[in-house]
């Protein structure tokens, strides 16, 4: 029998209807068309689905669709507004910091919710974050060194 | 090589302008494999063997077909065999008399929704006899294991074999005499080696949608690393005709070479020709595992012998491999990989290709180097301490160079090897000190690269930008290092080109992305592309002025008179002959259809310092630096990408990654929580250094590079372990459990 989920993804209001077995990240790529978020495993070993549920990081595949109800989400389409990336983009953009993208939206949305929480992180302290996403081309170098430099960029935005 | 390499002076090639595919792949719009989707699309699922080696005696779909909302099923039955060359990949695509491994598929089916088709998949009653199995590479070769082909008997063999086997060839590549060497050498060390499978590791599962129509007329979508073969091989095991069914390329979240083959492509066409609807199929995490590449594993010995004053004598190896079920281990390739970083007079190398109970090989970066890399490096290492010097001293004594004769038979022209070992020589981190329980070591690496056929087309918009359409997916960033050469040779912004991967009906022929062949032989072709472009918008300007077309050259993006004597005219732009092209002869294009020769070898020098817990086991990589040749770096910031991406997938299967089997031939760890590749915390900064030493046979010198960092992290990996331990570790990978047990063995023995 399908359920009938209302939760708000990204700012706005959104709804629909999913088998109770259902994945947040099924629903989300094949209910509501937000393909940005990406299975790698399914088993919540690799981070490429990492979604925001009310301000925590989390696997959208270990996560159930009807659990999202009353709750809200943020995914990888939420991050740049309009036309306009967001420093952590914009880092990775410059820095090289992808080759094939496929883990890119996990790295950023897991990326970001770090830099929320610290906004003047270690070097190790991103290693550690970022441990639970996995990238198969970069060897880490170049997003590890995109995102301290992004910290570095936003501290100084934000005190000028 | 053209005089002009060496000195050429880039304005935009070695630059690091945004990658055109960028703000998508930043923003989640990139469509991958399993972004596609269909009105009315079905989805589509696999059955899998459970069995590592069964018969199939029946399979019965009855069930399964009589299921609601279930609309099509598939068996061996629907891929007939026909004598088209195509038998191992039609086997290994749907199972037919036997299962040949766990994880080989043996029906399939589509469905109005994923439960649907996983309810349809537990209905299907397939009836096996379990067979023995085997899957040690060792063990297959004993004349009592269990065959698995009856047809298979060793090539090459003298006198010819009489009994099928599970050795399905022998190659031998060499010259001299390393028996007569080794009597000359002061010191000869012999080794024996084990290297287990690892898997490419990309994070993207295979994942496809097939629209066809039961004309054989349709659409196939799908993440490889070359459509022209998915186009090839599905429309063959289909019996469609090749043009009638065009294939396009999604954004590719990683291949390394596992997606330079097909698995569920043709599977999806079958069934969305049965279903007469489109058919989505996107594997499992598991499914990748358990049926799509891996690697070779290997049993290796190798002997190498040296004189006191560190000049090598002899060299020998030989090579067993094993690559799945179907021939095809790449031991050959091993055999002429194993010692091409060295100048030797007496070498012999052997190589055995060996099937067992496990996946099909797929390619995965420089296919077959790594693990004797491992071996001929490890050996290298122990020689130079043995004779009691530097080990890039004893590597260049002996590195091979222009005009060297190759172990497996060229003569090499310009290459970089003794380039590389020298800048890793005078890097600061080969004089960095170490603390006690740490360990350097260093180790040399080669891969051949490949051209290939390539096809590009190149168009000129009338408002003076450029489209340009290549054949090769984008595995890396090529789509930035293609722009940069269309920006170079035709003096235009980078902003102004862009750069699209065509799909099969748009374009010729292209051989897939592997091989580090892109950016060198599409490359190649783009160059040549935009000069026949630019010799059509000189004939333009030689018209509009009325003067002879050798009067007009190309300089800056201008056309203009080679001299006052040719006539005195404002140069014309780009933007300007496009704009008119409509008065003076129609659209202006440029085309390059090329079987690209020249790719240049490639040679790469690592670095590499590690700490050893003697506790668990556990190693630390504490600092890496990677050197390799480029040739001519075009984007350096994604040359450097490969060096890092690389030299890291080599760090994993130096110290984790391994498939392990059970006693009854099932795949112990199919997820990335027990198949451990390298995370964030796991790792340093990766330090590169680019070497530039021209390749002659590309216009601006580019050598491939994807694919030689993969090769010395193993050995280099091992040699600081050594050093760090003073235990040679002789099984990859060198995992906590393997260096405790060397350890414990080595403390027990002195």
């Amino acid at each position: 029998m399908a359920l009938h989920v209302k939760t708000n993804v990204n700012g706005d209001a959104a709804e629909f209807l999913c088998e109770p077995d259902e994945t947040l990240l099924d629903a989300l790529r094949d209910r509501l068309g937000l393909t940005g978020t990406k299975e790698g495993c399914g088993t919540g070993d690799c981070g490429a689905c990492s979604v925001i549920l009310d301000g925590r990081l989390v696997c959208s595949c270990l996560v159930l669709a009807a659990e999202a109800e009353g709750r809200s989400v943020r995914t990888i389409e939420g991050m740049a507004k309009g036309d306009e990336l967001t420093t952590l983009q914009r880092k990775f953009l410059e820095h090289a910091a992808l080759q094939c993208g496929v883990c890119t939206p996990g790295f950023l949305v897991a990326a970001e919710e770090l830099l929320r929480r610290n906004d003047n992180p270690t070097e190790e302290q991103v290693r550690y974050w970022l441990a639970g996403n996995l990238c198969r081309c970069t060897g880490y170098d170049k997003i590890v060194r995109a995102v301290l430099d992004a910290a570095k960029d936003m501290r100084e935005h934000a005190h000028a | 090589m053209p005089k002009d390499i060496a000195t050429r002076t880039f304005k935009q090639v070695g630059t690091r302008p945004l990658r055109p595919d960028g703000i998508e792949k930043v923003t989640g719009r990139a469509r991958f494999g399993a972004d596609f989707s269909m009105p009315g699309m079905l989805t589509g699922r696999i059955l899998r063997s459970p069995h590592a080696h069964a018969r199939i005696l029946k399979i019965d779909t009855s069930a399964a077909e009589a299921l609601p909302g279930v609309k099509a099923v598939v068996t061996a039955r629907d891929f007939p065999e026909t004598d088209d060359g195509l038998h191992d990949i039609r086997m290994n695509v749907m199972a037919r008399e036997k299962a040949l491994y766990d994880g080989h598929a043996v029906a399939a089916v589509a469905a109005v929704s994923p439960a649907v088709a996983k309810e349809a998949l537990k209905l299907i009653r397939v009836d096996y006899e379990v067979l023995p199995h085997v899957t040690d590479v060792d063990e297959a070769m004993k004349p009592s294991a269990p065959v698995l082909h009856q047809h298979i008997f060793t090539a090459n063999e003298s006198p010819a074999a009489k009994r099928p086997s599970n050795v399905a060839g022998k190659y031998e590549f060499g010259h001299g005499d390393p028996e007569a060497g080794f009597r000359k050498a002061d010191h000869v060390i012999a080794r024996s080696f084990k290297v287990e499978a690892a898997h490419q590791g990309y994070i993207e599962p295979h994942a496809c949608v097939a629209n066809v129509t039961a004309d054989g007329q349709g659409d196939l979508w799908c993440c490889t690393q070359g459509h022209f073969m998915v186009r090839a091989i599905s429309a063959g095991l289909n019996g469609m005709d090749l043009s009638k069914l065009r294939v396009t390329a999604s954004e590719i979240g990683g291949g390394f070479g596992g997606k330079t083959t097909v698995y569920i492509e043709p599977v999806a066409v079958a069934l969305s020709r049965k279903a007469g609807k489109p058919v989505k199929i996107v594997m499992t995490r598991d499914e990748v595992f358990r049926a799509t590449g891996p690697t070779h594993s290997a049993s290796i010995d190798v002997k190498i012998g040296a004189t006191k004053d560190g000049r090598i004598t002899g060299a020998f190896a030989e090579l067993r491999y094993q690559g799945g079920a179907f021939p095809g281990s790449l031991a050959d390739m091993g055999a002429m990989a194993a010692f091409a970083c060295y100048d030797l007079e007496n070498v012999r190398t052997i190589g055995w290709d060996v099937v067992t109970n496990r996946p099909k090989l797929a390619a995965y970066r420089a296919p077959s180097a790594p693990a004797i890399c491992f071996a001929v490096e490890s050996v290298i290492d122990e020689l130079a301490r043995t004779i009691g010097m530097d080990p890039i001293d004893f590597r260049l004594k002996n590195a091979a160079r222009e005009g060297t004769l190759s172990s497996y038979g060229p003569t090499y022209q310009a290459i970089g090897l003794e380039a590389t070992l020298r800048a890793l020589k005078a890097h600061p981190h080969y004089k960095a000190p170490l603390k006690p329980g740490q360990g350097r070591g260093v180790a040399c690496g080669f891969w051949f690269n490949f051209g290939g056929q390539t096809c590009v087309s190149l168009n000129i918009g009338l408002d003076g930008t450029v489209a340009l359409s290549v054949g090769t997916p984008d595995i890396g960033g090529s789509r930035a290092s293609m722009s940069l050469m269309v920006a170079e040779e035709l003096g235009i912004p980078y902003e102004k080109v862009r750069c699209i991967i065509a799909d099969t009906a748009s374009l010729g022929y292209n051989d897939v992305t592997d091989g580090s062949r892109v950016t060198f032989s599409t490359g190649l072709a783009t160059i040549q592309a935009a000069r026949n472009a630019i010799k059509v918008m000189c004939a333009r300007a030689a018209a509009t002025w009325g003067i002879p077309e050798d009067a007009v050259e190309w300089v800056d993006g201008h056309a203009r008179p080679t001299g006052p004597n040719a006539g005195n005219f404002e140069p014309l732009s780009l933007a300007d002959i496009a704009a008119q092209s409509h008065q003076t002869g129609g659209p202006i294009a440029g085309h390059c259809e090329v079987t690209a020769e020249g790719a240049g070898v490639s040679f790469g020098a690592h670095l590499a310092d590690v700490e050893v817990d003697r506790e668990t086991g556990a190693v630390k990589v504490l600092r890496y630096t990677v050197a390799q040749d480029a040739g001519k770096a075009v984007h350096p910031a994604y040359v450097e990408g490969q060096y890092q991406g690389g030299a890291v997938q080599g760090i994993g299967w130096a110290l984790n990654e391994e498939y392990i089997y059970g006693h009854d031939g099932r795949l112990q760890n199919a997820g990335f929580l027990d198949y451990r590749i390298p995370v964030c915390s796991d790792l340093p900064m990766i330090d590169t250094l680019i070497l530039e030493i021209p390749n002659p046979g590309h216009p601006y010198g580019v050598r491939g590079v994807g694919e030689t960092p993969i090769v010395p992290p193993m050995a280099t990996i091992g040699n600081a372990i050594a050093a760090a331990t003073g235990v040679r570790m002789t099984h990859a990978p060198m995992s906590p459990p393997r260096i405790l047990k060397a350890l414990t063995e080595n403390q027990a023995g002195t």
